[in-house]
C-alpha cells in the first residue's frame, strides 16, 4: 500500500514539474537571450543563462527604436477607455433589462444574447466596411468601438450578475424617494462591484493581448499598441534576436506585474466569467 | 428634473437614455456586418468598384477550388490540439484540487501563458522551434536528439508546432475554468466516498466528471469554434506559409491581400453557420443529458 502511494505521489509530482517546465521553459528562453550581447547570443546555447545581468542595451534598443512608448501609449488610452465604456454600457443594459420589463425587453435581451453566437472574427470583412465608411479607419476610435461595440460578454456577465441583486432594495429607495438614476449609480453600480471586476480582468486580458483589431483598423505608425509594435519587430529585426527578445519581456513585464499582484481577482474573475 | 418626474416617466427616459447607446452599437458592429456580409458573399466586389451579383458562384469557388478547400485540414490539427488541452488542462486540475505542495506555484506557473500577449507569444515560439533552438536543445539533452527537424519549415509537422504553440498558450484558461468548478464540489462529498474505498480515480470518474460536465461541455464548444477559428499564431509565426493558412488567414488574405471581398465573405458565412452549428448540436446534446 505505502509503495503504491509512493508510486501516486511520485507521477503527481513528476507531471507537475513537466508541466510548470513547459510553460516556463520558452519564456526562460527568451529571458536568457534578451540580457546576451549578440556575439553572446550566436555563440551560446539557448538554456545557457547571459553572462552579465545587467546588460540592458537591448531592451534599450527595443524600446526606442520600437517605438514601444507610443505602443504602451496607446494601449493606454484605449484600455483605460473601453474598460470604463464597457462597463457603463453593460451595466446600463443589466439595469433596464432586468429591472424594467416592457414590449420589446425580451427581444432585445434575445438580441444580445445571439449576438454571443456570432464569432468576431467571421464578420472581420464586412466590419471592416463599416468602419471604414464611418470615417474610423485609421483612427483610435476605430479599437475603442469595436471593442464596445462588439463586447456582449461583458453585457452577458453584468445581466447574470444583476438578478441576483434583490430588487427589495430598489423598492425601499423608492420609498425614500430616490430616482431610477439614483437607484442606478448609488445602489446598483456598488453592488455590481465582483461583476465590473471580472469585466476588468477579462476585457483587460483581450485589449492588452488583441492583435488583430488594431493591425487591421490602425496601421499608422502613431496610432501602434503593443502587440502591433511588437510585430513591427519581424521584418528589420529577423537576425537580431535579442532585440526581439527584450521587445518580448518588456510587452510581457507589465502582464507579469499585473498577474502577481491580482493573482486571487485573476482566478475569480476568470471563473466567474465563464461560468454561464 | 429627473426625480421630480413620476416614476412611470422616469421609466420610459431610462429605457431609451440607457438603451440607445448599445443597441445602436449591436445593430452596427454586430448585426449590421452579418447582414451585409450575406449580401456581399453573393456578389464579385473588390471593395471599391460596383458590386455585381453573380448569385451562389462564390460559395461553388469555395467548396471546389482545392486551395479554399485544403484550409479546412489544418483546422483538423488544432481540433485534436484541442482535445490535448482539455485533457491535460482537466487533469493538472484534478491534481491541483487536492493536497499538494506549492500547490499555488504549480497553479500560477500552468495558467500564466494564457495571459501573454499573442504577438509576444508567436515570437517565443518562432525562437523556440529555430534549429538548435529551445526545443532541439531541449530534445538532446533529454536524448531524444534524433527526433529534430525543421519545425516550422517541414509540411509536415508545420502544423503540429502550431497547434502545439496554441495548446501552450490556451491550455492555461481550460484549466483556471476547470479549477474553479472542481473547488464548488463540497468537500465531504469525497470524505463519505472514501469511507466506502473509493480510490481517486473512482473519485474523479464519479464524482468530479458528473460535477463539472456542464463546464466541459461548455469549454468544447469555446475549444472547437477557437479551432475553426484560429488565426493568430500561425498568422504572426508563419503568416500561413508552408500549407500552415487555416480557414481564417486565408479569409483575411483573400479580402485584404487580393481584394476578393465577395469571395472572402462567402469563406466567413460558412465558418460563421458551422460555428453555429457546431455550438447547437453540443447545447443540444448536453441539455438533454442533463
Amino acid at each position: 500500500m505505502n509503495g503504491k502511494h509512493f508510486a501516486g505521489s511520485f507521477i503527481k509530482y513528476a507531471s507537475l514539474i513537466v508541466g510548470a517546465l513547459a510553460a516556463i521553459l520558452p519564456i526562460l528562453i527568451v529571458l536568457f537571450a534578451s540580457f546576451k550581447t549578440g556575439a553572446e547570443y550566436t555563440s551560446t546555447g539557448p538554456l545557457t543563462p547571459p553572462e552579465n545581468w545587467t546588460n540592458f542595451e537591448n531592451f534599450k534598443r527595443a524600446f526606442t527604436e520600437g517605438n514601444m512608448l507610443t505602443g504602451f501609449k496607446n494601449t493606454l488610452i484605449i484600455l483605460l477607455v473601453s474598460i470604463v465604456g464597457t462597463t457603463l454600457v453593460g451595466s446600463m443594459v443589466a439595469f433596464v433589462l432586468d429591472r424594467f420589463k416592457f414590449r420589446g425587453s425580451k427581444l432585445i435581451l434575445g438580441a444580445f444574447l445571439l449576438a454571443t453566437l456570432i464569432p468576431a472574427v467571421t464578420t472581420q470583412v464586412a466590419t471592416f466596411q463599416i468602419v471604414n465608411s464611418l470615417g474610423l479607419f485609421n483612427t483610435i476610435w476605430a479599437a475603442i468601438i469595436l471593442y464596445l461595440g462588439t463586447d456582449i460578454i461583458a453585457i452577458y456577465i453584468f445581466l447574470q450578475f444583476m438578478s441576483s441583486i434583490s430588487v427589495s432594495l430598489d423598492e425601499s429607495a423608492m420609498l425614500d424617494g430616490a430616482s431610477y438614476f439614483t437607484i442606478y449609480r448609488k445602489i446598483i453600480l456598488p453592488l455590481l462591484t465582483p461583476a465590473i471586476v471580472t469585466v476588468i480582468i477579462v476585457k483587460g486580458i483581450n485589449v492588452y493581448n488583441d492583435f488583430y483589431t488594431p493591425f487591421l483598423y490602425m496601421p499608422k505608425t502613431d496610432l501602434q499598441v503593443i502587440s502591433t509594435a511588437l510585430f513591427k519587430f519581424k521584418g528589420p529585426y529577423g537576425s537580431e534576436w535579442e532585440v526581439i527578445c527584450a521587445g518580448i519581456m518588456l510587452a510581457i513585464i507589465p502582464t507579469f506585474i499585473a498577474f502577481i499582484s491580482l493573482q486571487k481577482y485573476i482566478y475569480n474573475g476568470l471563473t466567474s466569467g465563464s461560468v454561464k | 428634473m429627473f426625480s421630480k418626474l413620476s416614476y412611470k416617466r422616469q421609466r420610459s427616459v431610462i429605457i431609451v437614455a440607457f438603451l440607445i447607446v448599445p443597441l445602436t452599437l449591436l445593430g452596427t458592429f454586430s448585426f449590421l456586418p452579418v447582414a451585409n456580409m450575406f449580401w456581399y458573399s453573393l456578389t464579385e466586389w473588390n471593395g471599391f468598384s460596383d458590386k455585381e451579383f453573380i448569385g451562389l458562384e462564390n460559395y461553388r469557388t469555395v467548396f471546389t477550388d482545392p486551395e479554399y478547400f485544403r484550409v479546412f485540414t489544418v483546422s483538423l490539427y488544432y481540433f485534436f490540439g484541442t482535445f490535448l488541452q482539455m485533457g491535460l488542462a482537466l487533469y493538472f486540475a484534478t491534481i491541483l484540487s487536492f493536497k499538494v505542495r506549492m500547490k499555488n506555484f504549480f497553479k500560477g506557473v500552468i495558467f500564466f501563458p494564457y495571459l501573454l500577449n499573442g504577438v509576444a507569444i508567436g515570437f517565443m515560439f518562432l525562437l523556440f522551434f529555430q534549429p538548435e533552438g529551445g526545443l532541439d536543445t531541449i530534445l538532446g539533452l533529454v536524448g531524444l536528439g534524433d527526433f529534430t527537424t525543421h519545425w516550422l519549415g517541414n509540411p509536415d509537422v508545420i502544423n503540429i508546432s502550431l497547434a502545439g504553440t496554441s495548446v501552450w498558450r490556451y491550455m492555461g484558461f481550460n484549466f483556471i475554468i476547470f479549477l474553479g468548478a472542481i473547488s464548488s464540489i463540497p468537500n465531504d462529498v469525497y470524505e463519505a466516498s472514501e469511507i466506502d474505498g473509493a480510490n481517486r480515480w473512482h473519485q474523479f470518474r464519479y464524482i468530479i466528471l458528473p460535477s463539472i460536465k456542464i463546464i466541459v461541455s461548455l469549454n468544447l464548444i469555446l475549444a472547437i469554434s477557437g479551432a475553426l477559428s484560429a488565426f493568430e499564431i500561425p498568422y504572426i509565426m508563419t503568416g500561413g506559409s508552408n500549407g500552415s493558412a487555416t480557414f481564417v488567414i486565408q479569409t483575411v488574405d483573400t479580402a485584404f491581400k487580393y481584394g476578393k471581398i465577395g469571395l472572402a465573405s462567402a469563406m466567413a458565412v460558412i465558418l460563421l453557420f458551422i460555428v453555429i452549428i457546431v455550438t447547437a448540436v453540443q447545447r443540444k446534446f448536453f441539455s438533454e443529458d442533463d
